[in-house]
């Protein structure tokens, strides 16, 4: 099929832009991706043709607009390669996903003293939740830590990991250093001792191909946003057999079967873990964007992502003193840097004077910069629709900059 | 490079005080002083007050992390605020907020900012205005006894 970089850029209307009278080169894809133009129709179309609430109705349009989210579920099944659209629950995003799991799934399981694992390259939404439980349930949260190239140690994870481990929450791709942790050898070897595994899967998504089946792992949580897709929707798979386990974590329509003042029984998978009407739009742009990902092809993606990733480290470890923080041997094309004489939020503001958008700041990962003695990063973080010369001319503003604060 | 700064956020004055920030580090004996976090950006810096019988700042000083915008901040308003009344500081505290809010507009109103005036432009960068104002919100917060302050 070949990759059409030319072709790629024209289906994204936000790219067509200038800022502050420069062309738009934006660099901050991990924190939310551009939509292509077919989403947006997608969206558009539902809220101009098919408005209606879903799964309440016997009219035509409540019909139609029910068809269309189910569908969008078993794309995302199809997407994921899980077993059945009853392990697909769609949730507000990421963080909804996880909270979720937390209160279902930990509030239920945990005891006092039982002990929950994450890494020391979580994002907050992997790290908040579990600390809340914790504290209600007098449960212990242990961090694997990592080494300064922003790699889990793993020995110092089957060191932590114990008969006391009740669950494994680990991001696949961390968004802050662009590591790409070995998930199979750990839900394997988490699984060995009997404990369960969620995948904090927000960046993966877009850079590689999820078979949830292959990995075996037991959850696993995106944001559609981050796939191209809209915001306010994601996704929580979990396997049946476990969802299956798990109380509703909030109460409402369409996660029941049947009310009464005295009693209310739930509905079936997946609804029982929907209350309330969705985002039926957004959902249905999530369909729309999984669609759109199904006319490319994942491998030739992944090769130019890190054709642009060799080309921006190489760039990027060019300018004198800077220094890139996260170096793992694996990882995606997310580059995190710091220079010695320029805090972050001046290098954003700098470079976005040259129409560049780079995100500054912690990335919601505070933990990750104090391993690295920094209180902020300058983050670019690059999609399929990226180019070098967008990467050159990130490099000229850094340059530029340096020269300003000379 | 090829090309000039379009925006007059990084003056020559700001960058100065950037690099050489006046009244920098710990002060042994203030009678005020307080911690200022932003957590937008992870910046973090310390006010030390010294005030005395007639209630006139007669030290201020100032320690701590940041971008160029707080650091010059934090230096001008030292240099801003030396020999002042509390007072007086309250005053130009709320004159410092008007201005980098957009509220004060230093070419039609009668204001006592002096060279504080260079953060008139911060207004129109809405994430930065943070940085500028860290600095006096831990002041005023050391001035009213608070222990932390946080912009959020
Ligand atoms: C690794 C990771 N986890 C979780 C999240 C949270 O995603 P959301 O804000 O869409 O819920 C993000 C997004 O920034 C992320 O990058």
């Amino acid at each position: 099929m070949g990759f059409d970089i030319t072709s790629i850029r024209n289906d994204f209307p936000n790219l067509q832009q200038t800022v502050h009278g420069e062309p738009l080169v934006y660099l901050d894809n991990a924190a939310t991706t551009f939509k292509p133009q077919s989403v947006i129709d997608a969206i558009t179309n539902h809220y101009s043709h098919e408005t209606s609430n879903v799964h309440r109705g016997v009219h035509h349009l409540s019909e139609v607009a029910t068809a269309a989210y189910e569908g969008a579920r078993e794309k995302v099944r199809a997407f994921l390669n899980a077993n059945s659209t009853k392990e697909i629950i769609l949730t507000s995003g990421t963080t909804d996903s996880i909270n979720l799991m937390a209160q279902s799934y930990g509030r239920a399981l945990l005891d006092e003293g039982d002990e929950i694992l994450i890494t020391e390259m979580e994002h907050h939404s992997n790290i908040v939740p579990w600390q809340m439980l914790c504290q209600e349930k007098g449960c212990v949260l242990k961090v694997v830590p990592m080494n300064d190239d922003g790699e889990l140690i793993i020995e110092e994870f089957h060191k932590l990991l114990n008969a006391k481990t009740k669950l494994v929450s680990v991001v696949y791709i961390s968004n802050s250093l662009g590591t790409i942790n070995p998930i199979k050898d750990i839900i394997k070897a988490a699984h060995a001792q009997g404990t369960s595994v969620i995948v904090d899967g927000a960046q993966a998504v877009s850079h590689t191909e999820i078979d949830v089946q292959d990995l075996d792992c037991d959850f696993f949580a995106f944001s559609a946003h981050k796939l191209y897709g809209p915001t306010g929707v994601g996704v929580l798979y979990g396997k049946e057999a476990l969802l299956d386990t798990m109380a509703p974590y909030r109460g409402g329509g369409d996660m029941i079967a049947s009310v009464t003042f005295e009693k209310t029984t739930y509905n079936v998978l997946p609804y029982k873990f929907e209350a309330g009407t969705p985002n039926v739009a957004g959902v249905i742009g999530l369909g729309a964007a999984i669609d759109y990902l199904n006319t490319l092809d994942f491998t030739d993606i992944l090769q130019y992502k890190q054709k642009l990733l060799a080309y921006g480290t190489d760039q990027l470890s060019s300018i004198k003193d800077l220094r890139l923080i996260g170096t793992a041997k694996q990882k995606t094309s997310i580059l995190s840097f710091v220079h010695p004489l320029i805090h972050a939020h001046d290098m954003g503001t700098l470079v976005d004077e040259q129409g560049i958008a780079i995100r500054t700041g912690h990335h919601c990962t505070q933990p990750v910069m104090k391993h690295f003695g920094v209180p902020a990063t300058s983050r670019a973080s690059l999609a399929m629709y990226n180019t070098t010369e967008e990467i050159d001319a990130l490099v000229k503003a850094i340059l530029h900059a340096v020269e300003v604060f000379q | 490079m090829g090309y000039d700064s379009k925006t007059e956020l990084y003056q020559q004055v700001i960058l100065e005080h950037n690099k050489k920030p006046r009244n920098f580090g710990k002060m042994d004996d203030a009678t005020h002083d307080a911690e200022g976090y932003n957590p937008l950006c992870g910046d973090q810096l310390h006010v030390y007050l010294h005030i005395n019988a007639d209630n006139v700042i007669d030290n201020i000083t100032f320690e701590g992390e940041g971008c160029a915008i707080s650091k010059a901040s934090g230096s001008m308003m030292t240099q801003a605020l030396k020999g002042k009344t509390m007072d007086e500081a309250k005053a130009l505290f709320t004159e410092f907020h008007d201005l980098v809010t957009g509220k004060l507009n230093p070419e039609k109103c009668e204001h006592h900012l002096g060279k504080l005036a260079i953060f008139s432009g911060i207004w129109h960068f809405p994430s930065r205005v943070k940085c500028a104002s860290l600095s006096w919100h831990t002041m005023k917060g050391a001035l009213d006894k608070e222990q932390t302050i946080s912009t959020e």
